[in-house]
């Protein structure tokens, strides 16, 4: 039986793990591929480099990383944050990823991710589809997949930043439809407050596609884990900040997930 | 060969594969590997591994056009150690769905997508269930967790090849073994400790192959011939 994934994700700039929120007050962290190893053998299923380098120089690193982690980590490597073409979707592969997401430059050129597709494969494009919830529409601008009076979202780029006016439903749809083969969906909402996923958002998403969807954003412990499966209909489970300060193990959280009845890749068989 | 020497074992690159971590895993696990782009690049080697991810009919022409098509079909023929892994094992096979493509045929059966499956691509980590024991899961608990990542997968017509079934939806055929002719669905590569494992099976039975070979074996069995 499939077993439902449990994913760190590290936050990268210039070839260094940085943690805090995710923008502002980053403290640097440590080595990624170091960090990326101690978890493939604590049982992560995936692992999410997410390379918030902020200066174009800074950029080739990222690279470095995957190297040298797929060299000595043999799970999936995911590449998220940058990658904006083609070609720069090739060098990661080249590099040992197995996969890269497409966030911003998915919202603004759609037609790259199913250039990527065509080339790599959907199994190696993911969209990541940062969401944040819109106050309830009046009826009279009830959209196709928006029910009057239901709970919508907005997809957001930029770290939040930027609302790009687009309904999260539906751009799910539509990027299943251009390529992507999964899709790694954040509530903005949730993000960094530990207030658990944003189970709604991710029912909505998962109910309409039939690719994997991966949730995000707002994991405090093992329970919302649990959720996000069984509420959220999620096929895997990203999380960064309770892994990284230690606040829980992956195999706690996949103990709970087991004790919930939920099929999980036991971390004893990952470390036999 | 000498017993000392890592078995070199062959990735054919035709443009369709993460090389990098197929190599680096082969090499975790004790093997030699060189990439192989063309006919040339498998003189001396001990085994091919033929991995891949997309689809079955691009790669049949970049194989066809970087002349590795015969090579590879001879290799098999004389029954030679070979592993295909998820695509590089669908083209092991006669036909595929996927783009109606023409493959191998050096196994007889169809690569069909995935019917009745929850979720598609199958990406993931799931259960592979032995169907008879193989020297390739040598000191694998059977039920083990290896990395899917794929919409389609072959229907053997002999059953005598299939090695274990996998579930997803309805169960497909997930390893196969012919010879010295080994396909899996799933990436070892990606597998951790599990498929380190196997792919360090591999190159025991690469090494035993050789050892035959050079004790003066026939090293030639015929297609179907089973080893266990």
């Amino acid at each position: 039986m499939l077993a439902r994934r449990v994913i760190p994700c590290l936050d990268v700039a210039d070839g260094r793990v940085v943690k805090g929120t995710r923008f502002v007050d980053l403290t640097d962290e440590g080595d990624p591929a170091e960090l990326a190893e101690r978890y493939a053998r604590e049982g992560a299923d995936e692992i999410v480099f997410l390379d918030i380098t902020a200066a174009p120089e800074g950029r080739g690193t990222v690279l470095d990383v995957v190297r040298r982690t797929a060299s000595r980590a043999f799970v999936p490597l995911t590449v998220g944050g940058g990658v904006r073409s083609v070609d720069e979707m090739r060098d990661v592969l080249r590099a040992g990823a197995d996969k890269v997401s497409f966030n911003t430059a998915a919202v603004a050129t759609p037609g790259l991710l199913t250039e990527c597709a065509r080339r790599f494969g959907s199994q190696a494009v993911v969209c990541a589809i940062d969401a944040r919830r819109r106050p309830p529409r009046p009826p009279s601008t009830a959209e196709p997949v928006a029910v009057a009076g239901a709970t919508t979202w907005e997809v957001v780029t930029h770290g939040g930043r930027t609302p790009t006016g687009l309904e999260a439903v539906e751009w799910a749809q539509r990027a299943v439809a251009l390529g992507a083969g999964e899709l790694l969906v954040t509530s903005m909402d949730r993000d960094g407050t530990r207030s658990g996923f944003d189970t709604e958002l991710l029912r909505a998403i998962s109910s309409r596609v039939r690719v994997p969807v991966i949730a995000s954003g707002g994991a405090a412990g093992p329970e919302d884990f649990v959720l996000a499966v069984r509420d959220g209909g999620a096929d895997a489970v990203l999380a960064a900040s309770i892994f990284h300060r230690q606040m829980y193990s992956i195999d706690e959280v996949k103990q709970a997930m087991a004790a919930a009845g939920l099929p999980v890749r036991p971390v004893e068989e990952a470390a036999a | 060969m000498s017993a000392r020497r890592p078995p070199v074992v062959a990735v054919l690159d035709y443009g369709a594969a993460n090389m990098v971590s197929i190599s680096q895993a082969l090499v975790a696990a004790g093997a030699h590997a060189v990439v192989a782009t063309d006919a040339a690049g498998l003189q001396g080697v001990d085994a091919i591994v033929v991995p891949g991810v997309g689809a079955a009919a691009p790669a049949m022409v970049h194989l066809r056009e970087r002349g590795l098509l015969e090579p590879l079909r001879e290799w098999v023929r004389a029954d030679r150690p070979c592993l295909g892994i998820c695509l590089g094992y669908q083209l092991f096979f006669d036909r595929s769905a996927e783009g109606d493509a023409e493959t191998l045929g050096l196994l007889a059966g169809r690569t069909l997508a995935l019917e009745g499956a929850p979720t598609l691509p199958h990406i993931g980590w799931n259960t592979v269930e032995a169907v008879r024991p193989h020297p390739l899961f040598e000191g694998i608990a059977d039920g083990s967790h290896f990395y899917f990542v794929h919409s389609f997968a072959p229907a053997p017509e002999d059953e005598t090849v299939v090695v274990a079934r996998t579930t997803h939806g309805r169960p497909f055929v997930s390893a196969v073994a012919s010879g010295s002719l080994y396909g899996l669905q799933f990436h070892p590569e990606k597998s951790d400790e599990a498929g380190q494992r196997l792919l360090a099976n591999f190159l025991r039975l690469v090494v035993a192959a050789d050892g035959k070979v050079a004790a003066g074996g026939t090293g030639a069995v015929a297609r179907g011939a089973v080893v266990s």
